[in-house]
């Protein structure tokens, strides 16, 4: 699993929603059992792959989010392997309640999509920016939480979350085109987190579009002489502690990145591990435990402290507490 | 076991009323109004209306009864035991610690019959929408139960629920409204109105029923037509009393959400069987 940096060169930008709705259509054309529910937004969230190919399996309910993921949970009873797609701040949040009592209680395989998750949605502002959907699904009982890094890493786990796990799945994903740079060979596997890049300074632990720019960050680093180790923990729940633990042990410090507030998410869940296991410095960027607002993708990211040039800011900062041992 | 005369019905509906009376007693805390009220309605259905194998719970060809209103476990329990799901003697264990009779039914607890792991009101009727899909989809001849409080009506995600299955023309499956007018604060139409109730099923696209939910000539007979509606999904306004079968205690609704008092099971069990 030990990828070289010259293996992830960007293939080209592409939505990592795209390559959800690709896996979708993957997973229905492999297994007669996948249906499809839809909240109106059928084609932003990419399921409209699956509504043309499958129109008869393919059960649009209008705007009602709560009845969406209650309608999924009774599908799931019945042997059907239901997707309901829609964007994460509703997907994760309008519903939460159906997803912990009717979903999670009953432990029923139902895969949830979170679009336009994180800041990069830009200029709809707060209201469909999801930033809290992984710190709620993470602390649901059951639940599994999927964080893809590109488009073909989207489309591979969106295919296996829904044809080769069971129970819950909640898997985000982002609106805006992004940097497409892992293949289709690489090797996935739920349990196993992602190392991008050799390094023992540090190590920088990404999740979804960030991972690019803790790809190039690493870059940038390594110019001035530092060694970052890049790990892609493209699933938050459950949580690889082994390369987690290895990570901090190797290293010594860690720097975690993510499109969501810095609270609950995926530098906490890194957090819970580090403590318990092997202590060392840590940085956490995220949204800084504030709503977001309009803007350009970059701008936001840029203004929020989501970016490359924040990574190595938090590098450089991180490897002076590593030194002075604070 | 199925029971096809009404004197049969009453006399296992007043086993069930006092087997929930002693089982809240021994739990210290639970649902008695609701419990009463629905005693009826779990009768009917588990003795005569579903189509069910106590032997073999999961048996594909069962109707399906979702339980929305979780709170009225006991006579859910109750009802189930009584049927043969599950020893009679376990009802003690409501509500007790490592018992599967959950306060509200939870499926990983292992009890026999229970279809849905529910409480959180105006959950279950969604799922209930959409098992009805998959077995239009699947061609498959059983029906889906839905089990609603009046006061539940007043979640808004029912009324989600309500449209879809009124788009899909969901013509298996069958609502069972206990209208019993009362939730915890009070009389359903002062805490927050829900009349006129059968039209607003109506608007929804539904068949709408109403009958004495305490009566097995008509509700048997409502739940049967129900059942055989073509073209739409039906509910059933079941107008029904809380705390049925104990005149002491019936239509008053700090009954809702509390267990008779230790002294007073002996007391409410002989009032039954005077009632009953
Ligand atoms: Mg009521």
């Amino acid at each position: 699993m030990k990828t070289p940096i010259s293996e992830l060169t960007n293939k080209g930008d592409k939505p990592t929603r795209h390559g959800f709705g690709e896996g979708v259509l993957e997973a229905a054309k492999k297994n007669q059992k996948v249906v499809g529910v839809g909240a109106d937004i059928t084609g932003s969230v990419k399921m409209n792959l699956f509504a043309d190919a499958f129109p008869k399996r393919f059960y649009s309910l209008g705007i009602a989010e709560q009845n969406c993921m209650g309608v999924a949970a009774g599908l799931a009873q019945e042997g059907k392997v239901p997707v309901f797609s829609t964007y994460g701040v509703f997907s994760a949040m309008r519903t939460t309640d159906f997803v912990r009592i009717s979903v999670c209680y009953n432990a029923l395989h139902v895969v949830i999509g979170g679009a336009h998750a994180g800041i990069s949605v830009g200029p709809d502002g707060a209201t469909h920016q999801a930033l809290e959907d992984i710190a709620i699904m993470r602390s649901l009982p059951n639940m599994t939480v999927v964080s893809p890094c590109d488009a073909t890493q989207a489309k591979i786990a969106t295919e296996k979350a829904i044809n080769a796990l069971s129970g819950p799945v909640y898997i985000r994903f982002g609106r805006e085109a992004v940097p497409d740079f892992t293949s289709e060979d690489l090797p996935f596997d739920f349990n196993q987190a992602q190392l991008f890049r050799h390094g023992n300074d540090l190590t920088i632990i990404a999740t979804g579009h960030m991972t690019w720019e803790a790809m190039k960050a690493a870059q940038k680093l390594s110019k001035q002489g530092m060694e970052a180790r890049v790990i892609n923990l493209h699933t938050i729940k459950p949580i690889d502690k082994e390369t987690i633990r290895q990570a901090a042990l190797e290293t010594g410090a860690i720097v975690t990145i993510e499109e969501h507030q810095v609270h609950g998410g995926m530098g906490s869940a890194v957090a819970e591990v580090v403590v318990k296991e092997h202590p060392v410095p840590m940085e956490m960027l995220g949204m800084p435990d504030c709503f977001g607002e309009s803007g350009q993708p970059d701008e936001l990211l840029e203004k929020y402290g989501m970016s490359a040039k924040k990574i190595e800011e938090a590098a450089q900062l991180i490897l002076t507490r590593k030194r002075d041992k604070i | 076991m199925k029971l096809d005369k009404t004197e049969d019905l009453k006399v296992k509906a007043c086993e069930i009323r006092k087997d929930v009376v002693r089982s809240l007693g021994i739990a210290g805390s639970g649902h008695l109004g609701g419990s009463l009220s629905t005693a009826d309605i779990f009768t009917a259905l588990y003795f005569n209306v579903l189509n069910h194998n106590p032997q073999n719970p999961s048996w594909p060809e069962r109707d399906r009864l979702i339980l929305s209103i979780g709170h009225v476990a006991p006579v859910y329990y109750t009802a189930l035991a009584h049927a043969g799901y599950f020893p009679k003697d376990e009802l003690k264990t409501l509500r007790k610690l490592g018992s599967r009779l959950q306060g509200h039914p939870g499926r990983e607890h292992g009890l026999p019959g229970i279809e849905l792991s529910a409480g959180s009101l105006g959950q279950g009727l969604s799922v209930a929408v959409g098992r009805a899909i998959a077995g239009k989809a699947d061609n498959r001849s059983w029906t889906v139960f839905c089990i609603n409080g009046d006061g539940e009506l007043q979640e808004g995600s029912i009324w989600e629920a309500a449209m879809s299955a009124g788009h899909y023309k969901l013509d298996n499956l069958v609502v069972i409204v206990d209208r019993n007018r009362v939730q915890i604060d009070g009389k359903t139409e002062t805490v927050m109105r829900i009349e006129p109730l059968a039209d607003k099923w109506k608007a929804f696209n539904w068949n709408v029923i109403e009958c004495n939910g305490h009566n097995f000539d008509e509700l048997i007979p409502a739940l049967n037509k129900a059942r055989d509606f073509k073209g739409k999904p039906s509910v059933v306004i079941a107008n029904t009393i809380m705390g049925k079968g104990i005149p002491e205690i019936e239509g008053d609704y700090t009954w809702h959400g509390k267990p008779p008092k230790p002294g007073q099971v002996d007391e409410f069990l002989r009032i039954i069987d005077k009632n009953g």
